[in-house]
């Protein structure tokens, strides 16, 4: 991709039915409008969301990855939509993504991080079961991560895929069809979750993935809710059989080249690609192939981490494992950000280093505090963060999947 | 500010808190059931249908779409949030605090504001009934009845400012809003337009475009009124309300399109031809256009009114987007100009501004209706042909006010009345339109299926596909 692309929200002139709605609401007054269109400044559109909801035509869900921004002016001469100027590229568009899943993709990557894989990425199936036609797997494990007596139930999940043809790679996620339906009769929405195995399976040479699942007993607020996908995965026992759509994801993926460095920093369940990752590069490691890896895993405390015993067996010539913990009784609590300040002369000399590719998952709310860190350690550096970071996004190597 | 979904009323005006209130409208909502079953959307009870249904009033909240059967759409009382020291915009108490009681001496003039566009909401659920039969798709047999929940809804939000604020008058009211019927002699809806049928899609496109447009700026004009609770019940239905609007140009426009695709594939113009292929030619648009812009502008009522002058005055209604208007907003000194017959000529004289409300607020609607009617001939301009779809005169074809028993044509000439009869036939639509867009209407219902005569829409509802199952008849 030549030009470095950003992702442009605008209004479609010939579905828009100038009813004023999504310029009453947007908190931003970044909608206009004249005697013609309705138009969205660039300049002011922070990506909120909240215009769309209340439109009553869809022509405010109109996004385009443009290497110019459109200005109001010229949004406001349009009888219809130009052109898509980007390159037919995405790849796999051509794919059928279910609405549920392009929704949950578009919101945890939302105008953030890149919007193209690592150049030496390989190339990612998409969509090759849907939730009309999905693949049934077979639990082969079912393991918890964490302590028993911690109230953070996350489990290590084994499904395995018999002779059915199901290829991911690191950073892709699969969508679970849970059973039965809802209070009003309705099939289940599709939850999404990272796989957490490399490309050849958690069992080498067999048709296999794993995944982590934290069960959810509360939202985003602290409300008690039963998650209903992340209960059923929870519950399942060996032997149990489960739908599964997907594989979805083609930017979020590993570079394949040698010496390439992974800077991964993530929360929670975010870690499941970073484990994919790391197994991958752990399995490869008599190749020699270069390229360190830093982690930063923040979670409450030790026994809430998933992964935490293994992490510790790691080599330190693979991985360099830092460990934030926010509520260890008697200590202060800390943060990744704050572990990033910590080692911020060894990350800052990575964010200057061509080889280095970047990796954010987890839990949204860290996601704002982790980019304000690079951006501070990038300025200590005299490194423009803006500039540095449209750089990242253009060349495939900051990724960022926040929920 | 969330919904209570617990309640058996959802609602967000803390409704709970209010027993005598809320036990008044409990005792509503059953004939209000009653009334939905017995003049809602026609056998349509049973079915799933992929609805929009407020989960809160903020923007996040505004728009859950999901599968509900429509008697269990919960119908409730949305207010939009308050405005912190918001004060009266126009009229002789501008500048004063907004009003969150009735005042006394405006209690019955409210009353009559209030249940009129009441009237209007379940009135168009019962003329729109039995358009289920003959949905050209899935995809608008879901917008016809999202169109139909939510003016149900509008009809809670009026009925709840009866209860809330007029007491036992107002509970009479809620119940009358039930008890009359559109189109029936002996127990009509109050305003003539709401007691026509809407016999076959075009009519209902061309309603929601128009008549609906209407409910628009009239819900404008009340959302600025000084009674706060009114003005933040209008301002909600107003984002319903678009949907409506989209729900009629979208489909006009897909008429059109059909149509001039036919006349581009089949290198024919002549109406006739056009039938004959199954699709609607344009001048039978125009003549259903011409025929429901003219009785929409009627439901403004006379240029000059003494009730609206009041109703400004008092500040219980005021103008479109008063807050955008650059005057005194007390307009005892201004001028609007009004038109006039003198001479076998339309003329424009001026007169109090105040005097002139409704004819202030019909030009502002006439100026959104033109906005959709250029969109429209954006279609047929696309396509490469010449034709244009045009909004008749104001004066066409009136029955209230300056023109009523006036003969004015499209373009605006005083005509005779032997001119009229001779050719009036070409402008309005003929029994023989009515049957023949009435042969079209056959009921298609398998998903991505469109009938012949309009195209796929542009977009899903909620982005949703096409050939998306947006009604399940189980």
């Amino acid at each position: 991709m030549a030009a470095e692309l950003k992702r442009q929200h605008l209004i479609d002139p010939e579905v828009c039915i100038r009813c004023n709605t999504c310029e009453e609401t947007c908190p931003y007054d970044a909608i206009t409008h004249d005697r013609k269109n309705y138009v969205v400044n660039v300049e002011r559109c922070n990506a909120c969301g909240d215009c769309l909801p209340p439109c009553p035509t869809g022509a405010i869900d109109t996004w385009r990855n443009v290497a110019t921004p459109y200005s109001v002016e010229a949004q406001l001469s349009w009888e219809s939509l130009p052109a898509v100027e980007e390159p037919a590229a995405a790849p796999g568009e051509a794919v059928a993504i279910p609405h549920e899943v392009a929704r949950l993709t578009a919101k945890a990557e939302l105008a953030t991080g890149a919007t193209v894989p690592p150049w030496s990425a390989a190339h990612p199936y998409v969509g090759l079961y849907t939730p009309d036609r999905p693949a049934v797997a077979t639990v082969a494990g079912n393991f918890r991560l964490t302590d028993e007596n911690t109230e953070s139930d996350i489990r290590h999940l084994v499904l395995d895929f018999g002779s059915t043809a199901f290829p991911v790679l690191e950073g892709q996620s699969i969508g679970i069809l849970a059973p039965g339906n809802d209070a009003e009769g309705r099939a289940h929405h599709v939850r999404l979750y990272s796989v957490a195995s490399p490309r050849e399976g958690e069992r080498p040479r067999h048709n296999n993935l794993a995944l982590t699942v934290k069960r959810v007993l509360e939202d985003h607020e602290g409300r008690p809710v039963r998650g209903v996908a992340s209960n059923y995965l929870c519950d399942l026992k060996k032997g149990e059989q489960v739908r599964v759509c997907g594989p979805y994801g083609q930017t979020f993926l590993m570079p394949n080249h040698p010496g390439a460095k992974l800077l991964m920093i993530c929360t929670g369940t975010g870690s499941a690609p970073m484990r994919a990752m790391t197994e991958r590069r752990r399995r490869r490691l008599a190749l020699n192939e270069g390229g360190q890896i830093m982690l930063f895993f923040g979670a409450r405390t030790p026994s809430e981490l998933p992964y935490f015993g293994p992490l510790q067996k790691l080599p330190p010539a693979l991985i360099d494992v830092q460990l934030a913990f926010s509520r260890v009784p008697g200590r202060s609590k800390e943060y990744v950000q704050h572990r990033l300040l910590a080692m911020g002369d060894q990350v800052a000399a990575w964010l200057k280093d061509s080889q280095t590719f970047i990796y954010i998952c987890g839990h949204k709310r860290m996601e704002a505090d982790v980019l304000a860190t690079l951006a501070g350690l990038a300025k200590r550096e005299g490194l423009d963060w803006p500039t540095l970071r449209s750089m990242l996004c253009r060349e495939g190597r900051l990724h960022i999947e926040t929920y | 500010m969330t919904i209570d979904y617990a309640s058996r009323i959802p609602n967000n005006v803390n409704l709970h808190e209010n027993k005598t209130l809320q036990r008044a409208l409990e005792s509503w909502q059953p004939k209000y059931l009653e009334w939905w079953k017995e003049m809602g959307p026609e056998g349509s009870v049973g079915y799933d249908a992929y609805l929009r249904t407020a989960v809160s009033v903020d923007a996040k909240g505004w728009a859950h779409f999901d599968y509900v059967k429509m008697p269990d759409y919960r119908w409730g009382i949305f207010l939009a949030p308050p405005e912190a020291n918001r004060t009266i915009g126009f009229g002789t108490h501008k500048g004063q605090p907004v009003w969150n009681e009735v005042p006394g001496e405006y209690r019955s003039t409210l009353r009559r504001i209030i249940v009129t566009q009441g009237d209007t909401e379940p009135a168009s659920v019962e003329q729109q009934r039995h358009l289920g039969a003959t949905a050209p798709s899935l995809y608008d047999l879901r917008n016809l009845y999202q169109v139909n929940v939510e003016e149900g809804r509008h009809l809670w939000a009026m009925v709840y400012l009866l209860h809330a604020y007029f007491g036992r008058d107002g509970r009479e009211e809620g119940e009358g809003l039930l008890e009359r019927r559109s189109g029936d002699s002996d127990k009509p809806r109050i305003l003539g337009a709401f007691n026509e049928k809407t016999p076959d899609w075009l009519s209902f496109f061309m309603f929601t475009f128009l008549t609906d447009r209407d409910g628009k700026y009239q819900l404008a004009a009340l959302a600025e009124s000084g009674f706060d609770p009114l003005a933040r019940s209008t301002r909600f239905m107003l984002t319903e309300e678009a949907h409506h609007l989209f729900v009629g140009e979208s489909g006009i426009a897909r008429i059109i399109q059909r149509t001039v695709e036919m006349m581009k594939e089949h290198r024919v113009e002549a109406p006739d031809q056009l039938r004959r292929l199954g699709v609607i030619d344009l001048p039978t648009l125009q003549r259903y256009l011409n025929f429901h812009f003219s009785v929409t502008l009627d439901l403004y009522g006379s240029e000059v009114s003494t009730n609206a002058s009041n109703f400004y005055s008092m500040g219980l209604k005021g103008r479109f987007q008063e807050n955008n208007i650059t005057d005194d907003h007390v307009l005892t000194s201004t001028q609007y100009p009004l038109p006039e017959i003198s001479a076998g000529q339309i003329t424009h004289k001026p007169s109090s501004a105040l005097g002139t409300l409704n004819e202030r607020l019909r030009d502002d609607y006439i100026v959104d209706c033109q906005a959709g009617v250029d969109r429209w001939n954006k279609v047929i301009e696309k396509a490469g042909l010449p034709d244009r779809l045009t909004l008749p005169h104001k004066g066409f074809h009136r029955q209230i006010g300056v023109f009523a028993g006036q003969h004015v044509s499209p373009d605006g000439k005083v005509l005779t009345e032997a001119e009229w009869k001779a050719k009036s036939p070409q402008w309005l639509p003929s029994e023989a339109d009515h049957a023949f867009v009435q042969s079209l209407m056959k009921r298609v219902v398998a998903p991505g299926q469109y009938a012949g005569y309009i195209a796929p829409p542009m977009r899903g509802i909620d982005n949703r596909p096409a050939d998306f199952t947006y009604v399940r008849f189980n």
